[in-house]
């Protein structure tokens, strides 16, 4: 085939699939020669696209707000906490995420026949329950509470990540191009008219929860190594629902790579402002979700179409100013 | 032969019955409307045969199989189809989007993307928007945003369906488009159950209509009967007296 | 068996305060529709403050109760005429406009917590203030708990007899029931919803008063008592102000007995369990419209 038809046929794949592809080789590549900060620092932003992508495939399109990704995420977690002497990390990841997704499915097929308001309390309240119920499983049946997990190489635990995070994404993707992505969203537009229209709104509902949350899991289970120390207190830590919501906000839950963008942004600020403004930072956050939610409730992924309106009307002019140029010329 | 029958039908809220102790049928093929003063119970009817709300007693059967218990996603699967009062369109999604979901997710059957997309083609040509396929739906004009109601809702494949005040808002000539496509559904071999206030509409394209007030029915007979009907003048009447007043 | 009524009594004692705090939170969602997720952090900034002003100004809590209420009064309700309003005005749909909110009180959850933090520091701190035992009917109950308990039956009872008896509080119920028709029947219905978000907020600062003199107080005692609020407001029946107050007294009896013949860790998964038990049965609460 001739390079240059083959180019001009299939040139929006290639205008977002090189890119991609330039950008999976750095990161696969990154730990030799990245060094341990950025390598470690690229994980945690691995984590929160993951966190904020799953967050977003189900909040984002349904519009029930879930406050639970930290009750999933402390799930994998513990997970890797209960197994780590007994089976090997990558055969952990996917059982972490089967647990979330079982405790997603009980919460969602209770909740979700309800109205959003009792599914956002029972979700907020979900944290704190499994956080206590943890604690007290782990004095009663262990006798103290919290637990060491057994480190893990960087190089492990970033790849692990990557591959997850690559899984996920292609995962969700496709998941929002298909017909269970369709019913989604016919929930988000109008859940009474998607109900008349054949779609089983529950099970729709309660069917996508429990995927969102299963790849939550997953990122727990990556990351409790990490964590080396862990107890329900930091397994359960309420920031693992703030951020990934501050995220999809920011980018903007419409688009698909608004929770990218977002995680990007602010697991590298977090990271970053931690070190000099210890409890500064978190405060900073909480005023920009109000801010973005007041101001820019599309996030910065809304913001994209009124900009290319604006270029495409600079452009239009540039053009037409040539042409009349021309026009004047001949 | 019986397309639609109700028996006894009561719907309480509290205290106050918004349906009382309605029977009706409906006819394979008809267009029948369904007429009332502001508050009559018209659209909780409705919602009782689509169960967007409970029955509180009652039978109402399809094609003689009893809708009670049944959920709105079973009874438009089952062939009864509807249109909302206040246009409940999918604002998040392009006009094409809205006749595709009816499409896939109307029939008891799975049916292909390909198949899918060529229903909701076709529902879209049928109500004569094919035009604005890709156009959001939030920013048609009202007539339009019905229009792609309607298509969404032929795309179930209903047997049955149900228009709720479908010319409110519109002008002479809408109305008079309107009342064209629901013949033109009609035709097809689709039975028509109309909620509406638009007298031209009522009168124009309906074979039988029922009267409700407070919840009873109140009348029932052909337009020609309808409109001679004492009881049925003296609360329409009343309505304007009190309205003017 | 026969610590039972005194369990019971302790029950109730700490209920009604549970009660109080419930009754705020149902009152912003029921009128204002906004579930206020940062509801524990307005009873933590109550509770900070009484202890401050105890400590360093010999202020005693009762006192500081009624500066702490109408303060935290004013914030509620500026932050209702700003943030919410602006969220409503600008809201594609109501249930867009609820998500909304909801994201933006988790916001707020951050700002108050964190600041609380910066000022306070993190540990637990307490004071003594009627901290001794008196017999009450052959029990031994410790008498700032009683004390605590009067207060919050008093303001729960005039909170109820206002909104039931006075004109601005059928004004209130009128708007929870169907705002537009209320509109139009001369309700203000921005002053309605302010009035009622500075209403739930003071509730908040007040319970938070009342809490500071039983346990100790730290900056992180607010998601736990958010977490309470939630269950009692969904027991109780959402917007329902009476449901709240009893459902408040049926937790904290729960709390009290479970406490005592099983263990306090357990405390919230029961809560839990009764809550998923409700939301399977009867989401509607006990005093909540079907």
């Amino acid at each position: 085939m001739d390079i240059t038809r083959f180019i001009s046929t299939h040139r929006k794949l290639l205008l977002v699939g090189v890119p991609i592809l330039i950008i999976l080789i750095f990161l696969a590549t990154f730990p030799l020669y990245g060094g341990v900060y950025y390598t470690r620092l690229l994980t945690t932003i691995l984590m929160y696209v993951i966190l904020s992508v799953s967050w977003a495939m189900f909040s984002g399109s349904t519009g029930y707000m879930s406050l639970a990704p930290a009750a999933f995420f402390g799930v994998g977690i513990y997970t890797m906490g209960f197994l780590q002497s007994t089976l090997p990390f990558p055969v952990i990841i996917p059982i972490g995420g089967l647990f979330s997704f079982i405790l997603a499915l009980l919460v969602g097929m209770v909740t979700l026949r309800l109205r959003g308001i009792y599914f956002a309390i029972f979700t907020f309240g979900l944290v704190v329950f499994m956080s206590e119920v943890v604690a007290a499983l782990e004095s009663d049946l262990f006798g103290r509470v919290g637990q060491h997990i057994n480190p893990l190489p960087d190089e492990t635990i970033f790849y692990a990540m990557l591959v997850t995070a690559v899984a996920t994404l292609l995962a969700i993707y496709f998941i929002r191009r298909s017909r269970l992505g369709l019913s989604m969203l016919s929930i988000g537009g109008n859940e009474e008219a998607a109900e008349h229209m054949g779609v089983n709104t529950t099970r729709v509902k309660v069917l996508t929860f429990a995927i969102s949350a299963a790849f939550m899991g997953l990122v727990g289970v990556i990351m409790a190594p990490v964590k080396v120390y862990i107890d329900p207190r930091i397994a359960f830590s309420l920031s693992y629902s703030f951020m990934p919501i501050l995220m999809s906000v920011f980018g903007g839950m419409g688009q698909f790579y608004g929770p990218v963008v977002g995680a990007v942004v602010f697991a590298y600020l977090e990271k970053t402002l931690r070190a000099q403004f210890p409890q500064y930072f978190m405060l900073g956050f909480g005023i920009i979700l109000i801010l973005v939610i007041l101001f820019l409730p599309n996030g910065i992924a809304g913001l994209v179409p009124k900009l290319q309106n604006r270029l495409g009307g600079v452009l239009a002019k540039l053009r037409k100013g040539g042409e009349a140029e021309q026009h004047a010329n001949t | 032969m019986r397309i639609l029958e109700g028996q006894g039908v009561n719907k309480y809220f509290g205290g106050l019955a918004a349906v009382s102790n309605v029977d009706f049928h409906v006819d394979q093929g008809e267009i029948v409307g369904l007429i009332g003063p502001n508050g009559a119970g018209k659209t909780t009817l409705f919602n009782l045969i689509s169960a967007a709300l409970p029955i509180s007693s009652g039978e109402i059967r399809f094609k003689g199989q009893k809708l009670n218990g049944l959920k709105p996603h079973q009874i438009c699967q089952v062939g009864v189809g509807r249109t909302f009062q206040e246009t409940k369109i999918f604002g998040n999604m392009p006009v094409f989007q809205n006749a595709l979901v009816g499409a896939f997710f109307g029939t008891p059957t799975r049916i292909s993307g390909a198949d899918a997309a060529r229903e909701a083609t076709q529902a879209l040509d049928f109500v004569g928007l094919s035009a604005m396929s890709e156009t959001p739906v939030i920013d048609l004009t009202l007539v339009n945003q019905k229009r792609v109601e309607v298509a969404r809702a032929l795309a179930t494949k209903p047997e049955l369906l149900l228009l709720d005040e479908l010319m409110a808002g519109l002008n002479s000539t809408e109305i008079s488009e309107a009342m064209e496509l629901v013949t033109k559904i009609r035709n097809t071999g689709i039975t028509i159950f109309m909620v509406e206030h638009v007298m031209k509409a009522i009168m124009g394209i309906c074979e039988r209509i029922m009267v409700l007030h407070h919840g009873e029915k109140i009348a029932e007979g052909t337009p020609q009967e309808i409109a001679a009907n004492k009881t049925v003048i003296e609360v329409y009447l009343g309505e304007e007296i009190n309205a003017g007043s | 068996m026969s610590e039972l009524p005194r369990l019971i009594v302790s029950g109730i004692l700490s209920g009604s305060i549970y009660g109080l705090l419930a009754m705020g939170l149902t009152l912003q969602y029921g009128v204002a529709r906004v579930l206020n997720i940062a509801h524990g952090e307005f009873v933590m900034v109550g509770a900070v403050l009484t202890y401050t002003l105890y400590t360093s100004f010999g202020i005693n809590p009762l006192v500081a109760a009624a500066i702490i209420g109408p303060l935290l009064f004013g914030l509620g309700f500026l932050l209702q005429i700003t943030l919410f309003r602006g969220l409503k005005a600008w809201a594609p749909s109501q249930a867009a406009f609820e998500g909304n909110a909801l994201l933006a009180a988790f916001g707020l959850l951050y700002i108050i917590s964190y600041i609380a933090l910066l000022e306070f520091g993190a540990f637990p701190r307490r004071y003594d203030w009627l901290n001794y035992v008196v017999e009450f009917a052959g029990m031994s109950l410790r008498f700032n708990r009683i004390v605590a308990f009067a207060v919050a039956v008093v303001i729960g009872v005039a909170v109820y007899l206002f909104l039931t008896r006075s004109r601005l509080g059928r004004a209130i119920r009128a708007t929870a029931e169907d705002p537009p028709t209320a509109g139009l029947m001369g309700v203000n219905i921005n002053m309605v919803l302010a009035l009622c978000f500075g209403l739930g907020a003071l509730l908040a600062g007040v319970a938070g008063s009342l809490i500071s003199m039983l346990i100790p107080v730290s900056t992180t005692l607010g998601f736990r008592n958010t977490v309470i609020a939630l269950i009692v407001v969904v027991l109780g029946g959402l917007g329902s102000v009476p449901g709240s107050f009893i459902a408040g007294i049926i937790i904290g009896i729960v709390s009290s007995l479970v406490t005592s013949f099983w263990q306090p860790v357990y405390v919230v998964p029961v809560y839990f369990g009764i809550l998923m038990v409700l939301l399977l049965a009867r989401p509607a609460g006990i005093l909540g419209k079907k």
